[in-house]
């Protein structure tokens, strides 16, 4: 077998191994798949658009920034949905502890990069070395929590990942932790000072949007007094020619890089979902018994699933915090809520579809993350509304005499606090009318090959009657 | 016990030792035991004393029998009298409190579930437990032991998964052969949630079949099937065991059992009460007792 076998519709289309990449991708078109994301996409930037040019940042270039922000938060949002699918909609574990694995991705990868002097200090590795260190740290830590957890029912193991997230959370906020020495009182090791700054947060001077920004200035850790590249000098003059600055050109960049890894968590997903492997991790979602009893040692496959998930959530909680160069235990992406949005996402798109997935980021991000925040942008601009109340009974209060202001101001003016209460209604609707999600009806079959088709003789549709008599249960039998 | 590696004989012997020591049993039944045992190529499964109590009942009470290889034995007994609990220790599901498993002379007691399948001992469930959001031909590619696919690095590595894919081609050819064996390959690509009950048995027992095992438990196989699919399965279950296999089969239906079974063991509350031909069970009065008012 050559390797065409990366070929993501692999197990749709026929094993023919010369297949170019241009029908591929038409086959994918065709699937839906590629063509979906499309069309949300195209739907969600349009929507955008009119929001930036109602909005108080006219002109192109905020809808450029506009067109990029939800980009970016689709993009982010999507790495993590995926992450997550891979343990709950493939495997069926229930871990909501992903704002913790993401911390200890970021933390680990701070501790590795940050310059040796800085305070707090840290060992002052490449950038390479403190995102693989973040992610096999974040993998460990999985496997810390999964070893005891999974050995009991799926609840324990709920359980143990919101504690061990809300413990990691404390932990870095915790100024036992602000700085301290490794191996001081260890014998023929180096003193090596640590810490996570506690409250102070943690300066991340070496981050990948460094790499990113190399492309157009020569001096990427402090642009504000670098030189242009080559390169950067004509694209940012393209660019200023339209109006837009160079920030929002390096946050496009990034973007683009972050939408890179997207795709690489799907493509990476759909190998592990369409194997013998994945095939395993279903059959433990339905029923873990019969897997079992079918001679698989589950626990391995758990733990295996588990840690590269983990690894995955790092790696995202990672390319998520580091862009501001700085971050603390305060920030919302180490939150409790931030696992509970992450879910909202998955829930949306279907758990187990990774088209799903993405969808279900893309919509979260757009329409209820974004969205809101724009709409209330533009309703400000458009309604002079005077003084908001401060509270919600204040807020209320006038209703009754039908003066409706106060509350319009008082709305617009909570609107990131609101959208709590948006997200819950649409959580509340979408389980009542749609408990799979958008895509997770879809079953995607476990397996590297087209099982439909055979090798030799007669293929499927060629059935014979059925089998027993029909006058047992099998009213939904369709043959 | 059952040390490893085992002789035919010194099995028998620790079987006719462990039938001697639970006086309870009639001992008629204990020397036809020993007898049958001492014949050459026999026990395939030896279960010696197994006790379990579920706070405080004892829903397995110091049972001991033995299933000849390739033999089609029967393992009867009213409801609650402890016949799913056995086989849940066999295959450990639960642990046994007490007792001995032991299958092709090795010791199995107390190993996991997945490690007894890979030994070759398979079992179905008494309600069918098909995955039900996987189809018919997912169901049956999970079960084939020692796929290489499913170590996760092979799967996702591009250098390795060629490999995975040649195997793949090969089980789906088997997987093709066994679902026309048993007639259910128009129902290939259905999911198994959508299948009747009689459908569901026959994936149940086509899917066992793909670990290859030596050995069949099987739990109420032909519960809510209609006769003409009890019939194939039944079949197919005779093809098996002219092939070698051997089966050790739970079932309510006595004249299912007494036809087609040669031996038959008989529980009652927790314990072995009688063990033989099906023509000795017949007439076995405290058999009758256990099944007071029903046709034997």
């Amino acid at each position: 077998m050559s390797e065409s076998d990366t070929d993501p519709s692999e197990s749709d289309g026929p094993p023919s191994d010369g297949r170019s990449a241009v029908r591929r991708l038409g086959a994918q078109l065709q699937d839906g798949d590629a063509g979906l994301i499309a069309l949300v996409m195209a739907g969600i930037y349009v929507l955008f658009t009119i929001f930036a040019i109602l909005g108080p940042s006219q002109g192109f270039e905020g809808v450029v920034a506009a067109i990029q922000t939800v980009t970016l938060w689709t993009a982010l949002y999507a790495m993590l949905v995926l992450a997550l699918n891979l343990h709950w909609g493939y495997a069926g574990l229930f871990n909501i502890g992903v704002a913790g694995f993401m911390a200890v991705g970021v933390y680990t990868f701070a501790a590795l990069t940050a310059p040796t002097g800085a305070t707090p200090p840290g060992l002052g590795l490449p950038l390479w070395v403190g995102i693989v260190g973040g992610m096999l740290m974040a993998a460990l830590a999985g496997a810390l929590v999964s070893l005891p957890a999974l050995r009991l029912r799926a609840d324990y193991l709920a359980i143990v990942t919101v504690a061990f997230s809300e413990i990691v959370r404390l932990s870095l906020l915790s100024t036992t932790f602000e700085e301290f020495t490794l191996f001081s009182s260890v014998p023929f090791l180096p003193d090596v000072p640590l810490g996570t700054g506690a409250g102070r947060g943690i300066s991340m001077p070496i981050n990948p949007t460094i790499p990113v920004k190399s492309i157009y200035y020569t001096n990427p850790q402090n642009p504000a007094a670098g030189d242009f590249t080559a390169f950067g000098e004509t694209v940012i003059t393209a660019f200023r020619a339209v109006g837009v600055r160079q920030t929002v050109v390096v946050s496009l960049t990034y973007t683009l890089v972050l939408l890179g890894f997207v795709a690489l968590f799907y493509w990476l997903l759909r190998r592990i979902g369409n194997s013998p492997f994945g095939r395993v991790l279903k059959a433990i979602r339905e029923d873990e018994l019969v897997a079992n009893s079918l001679g698989k040692d589950t626990r391995m496959f758990k733990i295996k699933v588990f840690m590269v998930g983990c690894a995955l959530m790092g790696l995202g909680g990672i390319l998520w915090e580091t862009q501001r160069g700085f971050t603390d235990p305060t920030s919302t992406t180490f939150r409790p809520i931030q696992t509970f949005y992450i879910f909202i996402a998955l829930i949306i798109g279907g758990a187990g579809s990774n088209t799903g997935g993405v969808l279900g980021g893309a919509l979260f991000a757009a329409l209820l993350f974004q969205g809101p925040l724009y709409v209330s942008r533009i309703l400000s601009k458009f309604i002079a509304t005077g003084d908001a109340p401060s509270t919600f009974a204040g807020a209320l209060a006038p209703v009754a005499s039908l003066n409706l202001t106060p509350f319009v101001a008082y709305t617009l003016q909570n609107v990131s606090s609101l959208r709590f209460v948006l997200v819950g209604v649409v959580l509340i609707v979408l389980m009542h009318r749609r408990p799979t999600g958008l895509l997770g009806h879809r079953k995607e079959v476990a397996s590297s090959i087209d099982l439909g088709k055979r090798t030799s003789r007669t293929g499927p549709g060629e059935g014979r009657p059925a089998t027993d008599g029909g006058n047992d249960v099998g009213g939904e039998r369709d043959d | 016990m059952t040390d490893d590696g085992t002789s035919v004989e010194g099995t028998a012997a620790t079987e006719s030792d462990a039938a001697a020591e639970s006086g309870n049993r009639e001992s008629a039944t204990a020397e036809r035991t020993a007898d049958r045992l001492d014949e050459p190529g026999d026990a395939s499964l030896v279960v010696d004393d197994l006790s379990k109590s579920f706070g405080g009942i004892d829903a397995v009470d110091g049972v001991s029998f033995s299933v000849e290889r390739g033999s089609l034995t029967g393992l009867i007994g009213p409801n609650g009298a402890g016949k799913s609990t056995t086989f849940n220790l066999i295959t450990g599901v639960n642990e046994p409190d007490t007792g001995r498993v032991s299958f092709e002379g090795q010791d199995i007691t107390g190993l996991r579930t997945s490690d007894i399948a890979n030994e070759g001992l398979v079992r179905t469930f008494q309600i069918a437990r098909e995955l039900e959001e996987m189809t018919v031909l997912e169901n049956l590619m999970l079960a084939p032991r020692g796929q290489s696919g499913e170590k996760l690095v092979n799967a996702v590595t591009p250098g390795l998964r060629g490999r995975v894919r040649e195997e793949e081609r090969a089980l789906r050819e088997r997987v093709w052969e066994t679902l026309e064996l048993f007639e259910i390959d128009h129902l290939a690509e259905e999911h198994a949630g959508n299948l009747s009950g009689g459908q569901r048995k026959l994936l149940e027992l086509a899917r066992a079949l793909m670990l290859d095992p030596s050995m069949m438990l099987l739990d109420e196989p032909f519960a809510g099937v209609n006769p003409t699919l009890e019939e194939k399965l039944l079949d197919r279950v005779h093809e098996l065991r002219e092939e070698g296999l051997t089966f050790l089969l739970v079932e309510h239906d006595m004249d299912l059992i007494m036809e087609h079974c040669e031996h038959v063991i008989v529980m009652h509350q927790g314990q072995v009460l009688a063990e033989g031909e099906p023509a000795d069970i017949r007439s076995n009065d405290r058999v009758i007792d256990a099944y007071l008012g029903e046709d034997i």
